[in-house]
């Protein structure tokens, strides 16, 4: 975990509106060493997703440096699992997961096995003809994690992937990527708006404000590894870190919140 | 549950048998009324006389020869015109710059009766049979174009956004994107155009032809052979019904992802 895989310098992004310049990001250095679980929290509307979307290529920064280390010739940077609805209901289940390899023209003998092993380890081989339309949210969402995986990216990118599910499914799929996660791990970034979500599976928290979006502060996360979702959430040291970290971002809330109201008004 | 479904059932072909038995006690009201004279039978001539009718065209090989050379503009008109629909209107979906540019064209020239510009057509490419085929062409075109742009537009961005993050070129977003995304919307253009294509093609056979389903019938009232008129409209309207038959078909086969919801 000692080289840097992602390092960004003075990144700022300004979104020019209507209603004139919009600051969603202030300018932000930050270094994320490779095979890292980076966890980013912070209340809505503080520019994590933009963060996100900007290091999957989606939009571009509007000042500083974002620095990947390139992969491997032939392997993609990173793969995002999206937040919501992001299958394409014209394909099956197999389909979806095999997007990335089919864009990349890899032979079909291979994105069969990789996306074959994928699906089974989300529990999905038995749906894999199936359409997104015939599956749960819970399954969607497994799909979309198949898919990236099923890419074999240097890089996960994860917005707020299980912010639909209900908690038990959340918990079962945080157990799933997990397991997952510790075949390959990868560098990953993940954004959630759950302080328990973030320690469950971070290595390391960066707390964010409300708009504009900074970082607040950056939080290690102790765990050892492999972790097991509920025995963890049991241990002591889970409740501090989570109610330590709550105290850093009670006030950003408060604060998005009181900018939210003076919106409305 | 079983009961339930089996009433289902004998309520669904009772609903099949009223479906045939409406047209068909039409048809016999109608052979009545020809019969005993109630209706003008030279305008109404009695469905026997035109199915005799039918039979003679048939045997004659002349229905054949009209309908074949209706069927092959029809098929040349909906490549022409339906191809470049297709993938004009996704790649307007697609890009915005060509999009403003292209869409006042077609808001402007989508109104304009297509039967108003027949004699403009004839006039441009003569009596022969690309004049027909150009008709068919304009009357797919529009629905298809309008269709198929508007399918590209109601795909959600984040399938946009997806096809971008997993490394999709230009062709890809197109094939693996737009183009399946758009189909549903796209296949309703094609129902409607095929509606227009026939209106159209019985339009221009009768004014500029020497063949084809249009012409038949209007040489037929040029003669008063009104049977000869009846089995060309019925011929027409059975081309109508397979057609739409043939899409919604198609649909299920290639959109099976839109059954069910």
């Amino acid at each position: 975990m000692s080289d840097v895989k992602i390092r960004l310098h003075g990144l700022s992004k300004i979104f020019q509106t209507r209603d004139g310049d919009f600051t969603a990001l202030e300018p932000m250095n930050l270094e994320i060493p490779t095979g890292c679980f980076f966890m980013i929290v912070g209340p809505s509307g503080c520019g994590k997703t933009t963060l996100l979307r900007i290091l999957a290529g989606l939009e571009n920064p509007s000042s500083g440096t974002l620095e990947i280390t390139k992969p491997a010739a032939g392997r993609p940077s990173n793969s995002m699992v999206f937040q919501g609805d992001s299958l394409f209901p014209w394909m099956t289940v197999f389909e979806n997961a095999a997007y990335g390899l089919r864009m990349r023209h890899r032979p079909e003998g291979e994105i069969r096995d990789v996306v074959g092993h994928y699906l089974q380890r989300t529990g999905l081989a038995r749906f894999h003809r199936s359409y997104p339309h015939q599956l749960s949210g819970g399954m969607r969402q497994r799909v979309s994690i198949a898919r990236a995986f099923s890419n074999d990216p240097d890089i996960l990118l994860m917005d707020e992937p299980f912010s639909a599910l209900d908690e038990q499914n959340k918990i079962l799929l945080q157990e799933e990527l997990l397991r997952i996660w510790e075949e390959t791990r990868k560098t990953v970034m993940f954004i959630t708006h759950s302080v328990d979500e973030a320690v469950t599976l971070g290595d390391r928290i960066m707390i964010m404000t409300a708009h504009p979006g900074r970082a607040k502060q950056i939080v290690d996360v102790p765990f050892e590894r492999p972790r097991r979702v509920l025995e963890l959430r049991a241990r002591p040291e889970y409740g501090e870190l989570v109610y330590s970290i709550w105290g850093h971002l009670r006030d950003e809330v408060q604060r998005a919140r009181a900018l939210d109201e003076g919106r409305a008004s | 549950m079983m009961k339930a479904s089996i009433w289902r059932l004998s309520q669904g072909n009772l609903e099949r048998l009223l479906n045939f038995a409406s047209p068909i006690l039409l048809l016999l009201l109608w052979e009545a009324c020809a019969r005993i004279n109630v209706i003008d039978v030279r305008f109404f001539p009695a469905p026997s006389k035109i199915f005799t009718q039918l039979l003679v065209l048939v045997e004659s090989g002349l229905l054949w020869k009209h309908f074949y050379a209706s069927m092959e503009r029809l098929f040349w008109g909906f490549l022409f015109g339906g191809l470049p629909a297709l993938v004009l209107g996704v790649s307007m979906g697609l890009n915005r710059t060509l999009r403003m540019l292209v869409e006042p064209l077609i808001s402007a020239t989508y109104p304009v009766p297509k039967s108003a510009i027949l004699p403009l057509v004839l006039l441009i490419f003569g009596l022969g049979e690309s004049s027909k085929i150009v008709m068919v062409g304009i009357g797919i075109f529009f629905p298809i174009v309008i269709n198929a742009m508007a399918g590209v537009l109601e795909i959600h961005k984040i399938h946009f956004d997806v096809a971008q993050n997993f490394g999709a070129g230009r062709w890809q977003v197109f094939r693996t994107v737009a183009l399946p995304g758009a189909m549903p919307l796209i296949l309703t253009g094609v129902k409607l155009g095929i509606g227009m294509g026939l209106v159209l093609i019985s339009i221009a056979e009768m004014m500029g032809a020497r063949s084809g389903l249009g012409f038949m019938m209007w040489s037929a009232w040029e003669i008063m052979a009104v049977e000869t008129m009846y089995v060309g409209l019925i011929v027409i309207a059975i081309l109508g019904i397979v057609f739409t038959q043939l899409i919604t078909e198609i649909e299920n086969l290639i959109v099976p992802w839109k059954r069910g919801r």
